[in-house]
C-alpha cells in the first residue's frame, strides 16, 4: 500500500448523496481478475451525460473528490476503490460513508475525510474554482481562503496510511495469538471449529 | 463487565476476540468464509504472489453464482455449454482454478447443490448460529437471520481471512428494531424488510448492527428471516441478527455441514444462551407497528425510496432535505415516473423472481401461490423465476411449482444471481420496467437505464398477472 501524507489538488464538486458502488462503478467492470484499469468504468452513467463534472478540464486526474452523505452505499466490491485509485483520486471528502466502502478505501491508500454538511457545502463551493489542501498528519482540510476544518480519523487506519503498513503482514505476525484461540475456541465450541459434511 | 447485561451481537463478539488492543480495535476470529468468483481472483492472486497459504480451508467453501448463466448448461449430450462471455468465463475459470489449488471446498456449477452463496451457506448448514461469517459481498448481511454475526467484507479483507482468519474490527454499536405485533394478510417479509428501509433510510443504520425483534419477526419462518437481515445493508448495517430460536434449531438440523449427535445438543446449548439478556441496552431502539405496513414498492433509486402499494409517488418538495430533494428529482427523472402517480398504476414490462433476498422455496411457494391458474399479462414481455440453489430448484419442482410458473408464462431457470446485477445474460432493458424481487434498485442495477421497483415474490407474481405494479391482496 502507497503511504499517504498529504493530498492536494483540485477536488471535483460531486456533492451527491448515496452515491452507491453501482455508480461509482457498474458491474459489468466487476468480471476483471485484476485490480487495473477500472479508471475507465469509473461513474459510467455520470460520465455518460453531457457536460459532467468528470469530464470538464479543470478536474483532469483531480485527486479529491466532494460528496454527499452515504458515500459508497450498497455493495463490498472493492473494485470502487480501485477505480477511483485509476482515477487519480486519493481523497474523498463526504459528511459519510458506508462502512463496507471505508474500510475498502483504507485498506487502498485512499483517504475518508467526514467532514460535517455545511464545511462540505463551502468546500463544494471552492472546489469549483480553487485546489484544496488535505493533511493527515495535522487532520485538517484547508482552502487558499483561510478556511480550516479539522477531522477525526481512527488512529491505527492513520498510523496504517502514514507508513503504508500491510495489514495482512501485521496480521500474520499474530500467529501464536490465533492459534491459541483457535486451540481454545475449539475445546470450548468443537461444533463450530470443523465444519464436516454428512 | 462480566456482570453487566449483554446483547446477542456483544456475546458473539466477545467470543470472537483473539486479542484486544488499547484503541479498542479487535482481532476477530472468523468461523466461516464464503467465496465467489467475483471478489476473489485479486485475493488469490494477492496470496500467490506473496507466498501465504490459506490459515484454513475447512473453514472456506467457494461457490460460483454471480456470472453463471440461468439458462441450460449442459447439452441433451450432457457435455457442458461453453460460457459466451470471455470475461465471464475467466472469473469463473479463476475460482475453479483457485479452490482446489488452495485446497478449499467447491460446490462447482454442475453440482446439484450449487447456487447463490447466501442460499447454499444455511441451506447446507454451513452457516450456523454465533458464527462469525464473512464473504466479499454485502448481502452476507443475510445469515444474520440465523442468529449468525454476518457481514460484507472487500477483496483486500477477503486476502486477510483466507491469510489469518481473522479480522482487525471495531465493536459497532447496536441497534434494536422492534416490530411490535403481527404482520397482515397478504405482507410479507420483504414488505416488512423495504418499509424499515423507508423508516431508517439507506445510511440510518451505518456503524450499527441490527437486531430484529418482536412478534412479527418471531412468527417468520427461517426464510423470512433471511430475508430481513439479507437487507440490513439496504438501511446502513453491515450486519442483522435476530435470535436464534426454537425455529432455527428446527431448520438447521440435520443439514449436512450441521453438527450431529451430542455435538449437536452442545451446539443447541450455546445457541440458547446467546439471546440478548433482559436489562441490557442498545445504543438505539426504533419501534415499529406491523399493522402500519401494507404490500411495500420501491419508486425510486434507493432502497429508501419506499411507499405502500396504495400509495403514490412522492413529490421531491415533501422531502426536507435538500440533498434528498435533489436525488429524488433525479430519481424520477430516471424511473420516468410523476409525483403524484399511483404506484398500482405503474406498468411492469419484466418480472423478476429471485436472487439472495427472495429465493428460496418458501418465496418461490408465495409466488406460485398468487400464479395458480393465471397467466401473465400480454405486456409483460419477460418474466423469469431464478431459484436460489439446485435444491431448492429440485424442491420446487417436486411441488409441481415449476409447472405452475411455466403454465402462466414465467420461465424457469438454472440457480445464480441473474438479473439481481446482470453479471450474467439476464438483464432488463434499458427503459423498461422491472418488479423484482432483488434487493437494489440503483440506476443501471439491472442494467443501463433500467428501472427497478423492489417487490415481494407475491406482488411480483401479482405484477405479472396485471402487468402494473398491484396489491396482492386484491387478487386473493
Amino acid at each position: 500500500m502507497q503511504a499517504i501524507r498529504q493530498v492536494e489538488g483540485r477536488a471535483i464538486p460531486l456533492g451527491l448523496k448515496n452515491v452507491d458502488t453501482d455508480v461509482i462503478i457498474p458491474a459489468p467492470w466487476l468480471k476483471t481478475i485484476s485490480r487495473e484499469g477500472l479508471g475507465k468504468g469509473a461513474f459510467e452513467t455520470l460520465r455518460a451525460e453531457a457536460g459532467n463534472l468528470f469530464d470538464q478540464p479543470e478536474y483532469a486526474g483531480a485527486p479529491i473528490l466532494i460528496a454527499g452523505d452515504n458515500f459508497g452505499c450498497g455493495s463490498s466490491r472493492e473494485h470502487a476503490a480501485w477505480a477511483l485509485l485509476d482515477l487519480g483520486i486519493t481523497c474523498v471528502i463526504a459528511p459519510s460513508f458506508s462502512d463496507i466502502f471505508s474500510g475498502n478505501a483504507f485498506k487502498n491508500g485512499i483517504l475518508t475525510v467526514v467532514l460535517p454538511q455545511e464545511q462540505i457545502d463551502r468546500l463544494l463551493e471552492v472546489a469549483t474554482t480553487d485546489p484544496i489542501h488535505v493533511d493527515l498528519e495535522t487532520q485538517t482540510v484547508t482552502t487558499p481562503f483561510q478556511d480550516r476544518f479539522a477531522f477525526e480519523i481512527d488512529p491505527f487506519r492513520k498510523h496504517c496510511l502514514l507508513e503504508g503498513l500491510d495489514e495482512v503482514g501485521l496480521t500474520l505476525a499474530r500467529d501464536a495469538a490465533i492459534g491459541q484461540f483457535e486451540a481454545r475456541a475449539s475445546a470450548e465450541r468443537p461444533f463450530l471449529a470443523h465444519p464436516e459434511a454428512a | 463487565m462480566a456482570d453487566k447485561p449483554r446483547t446477542l451481537y456483544d456475546k458473539i463478539w466477545d467470543a470472537h476476540v483473539v486479542e484486544r488492543r488499547d484503541d479498542g480495535t479487535c482481532l476477530i476470529y472468523i468461523d466461516r468464509h464464503l467465496v465467489h468468483e467475483v471478489t476473489s481472483p485479486q485475493a488469490f492472486e494477492a496470496l500467490r504472489v506473496s507466498g501465504r497459504k490459506v490459515r484454513r480451508p475447512d473453514l472456506t467453501l467457494a461457490v460460483p453464482d454471480h456470472n453463471l448463466p440461468t439458462t441450460a448448461r449442459r447439452d441433451a449430450a450432457g457435455q457442458p455449454i461453453p460460457i459466451a462471455d470471455p470475461e465471464s468465463a475467466q472469473q469463473l475459470a479463476a475460482l475453479t482454478r483457485n479452490a482446489p489449488e488452495f485446497g478449499i471446498r467447491l460446490i462447482g456449477d454442475a453440482d446439484p447443490e450449487q447456487g447463490i452463496v447466501h442460499v447454499v451457506g444455511p441451506e447446507q448448514g454451513f452457516s450456523l448460529p454465533g458464527a462469525t461469517i464473512v464473504c466479499g459481498d454485502s448481502h452476507t448481511a443475510c445469515h444474520g437471520g440465523l442468529g449468525a454475526l454476518a457481514f460484507g467484507i472487500g477483496t483486500s479483507e477477503v486476502e486477510h481471512v483466507l491469510a489469518t482468519q481473522t479480522l482487525l474490527l471495531k465493536q459497532s454499536k447496536t441497534m434494536e428494531v422492534r416490530i411490535e405485533g403481527p404482520l397482515g394478510p397478504g405482507v410479507s417479509a420483504k414488505d416488512l424488510v423495504l418499509h424499515i428501509c423507508g423508516v431508517l433510510g439507506a445510511s440510518g443504520g451505518t456503524g450499527y448492527v441490527i437486531e430484529y425483534t418482536g412478534q412479527a419477526i418471531r412468527d417468520l419462518s427461517v426464510e423470512g428471516r433471511l430475508t430481513i437481515s439479507n437487507m440490513a445493508i439496504e438501511h446502513g448495517a453491515r450486519a442483522g441478527l435476530i435470535a436464534p430460536d426454537e425455529t432455527t434449531f428446527a431448520y438447521l438440523q440435520g443439514r449436512p455441514y450441521a453438527p450431529k449427535g451430542a455435538a449437536w445438543e452442545q451446539a443447541v446449548a450455546w445457541w440458547r444462551s446467546l439471546a440478548t439478556e433482559p436489562g441490557a441496552t442498545y445504543d438505539k431502539v426504533v419501534v415499529i407497528d406491523a399493522a402500519e405496513i401494507a404490500p411495500t414498492v420501491t419508486w425510486g433509486t434507493s432502497p429508501e425510496d419506499t411507499v405502500a402499494i396504495t400509495g403514490t409517488v412522492p413529490a421531491p418538495e415533501s422531502f426536507a432535505d435538500p440533498s434528498k430533494q435533489e436525488a429524488a428529482r433525479k430519481s424520477l427523472a430516471y424511473m420516468g415516473l410523476e409525483p403524484g402517480q399511483k404506484l398500482a398504476e405503474v406498468e411492469v414490462q419484466n418480472v423478476f423472481i429471485g436472487s439472495c433476498t427472495n429465493s428460496r422455496i418458501e418465496d418461490l411457494r408465495a409466488a406460485a401461490a398468487v400464479l395458480k391458474g393465471r397467466r401473465k399479462a400480454a405486456n409483460v414481455r419477460w418474466a423469469i423465476v431464478v431459484p436460489g440453489s439446485g435444491l431448492v430448484k429440485r424442491q420446487a419442482e417436486a411441488e409441481g411449482l415449476d409447472r405452475i410458473f411455466t403454465e402462466a408464462g414465467l420461465e424457469w431457470r438454472e440457480p445464480g444471481c441473474s438479473a439481481c446485477l446482470g453479471m450474467n445474460p439476464d438483464k432488463v432493458p434499458a427503459g423498461e420496467r422491472c418488479a423484482s424481487t432483488s434487493n437494489r434498485n440503483f440506476v443501471g442495477r439491472q442494467g443501463p437505464g433500467a428501472r427497478t421497483h423492489l417487490v415481494s415474490p407475491a406482488m411480483a407474481a401479482a405484477a405479472a398477472v396485471t402487468g402494473r405494479l398491484t396489491d396482492v391482496r386484491e387478487l386473493g
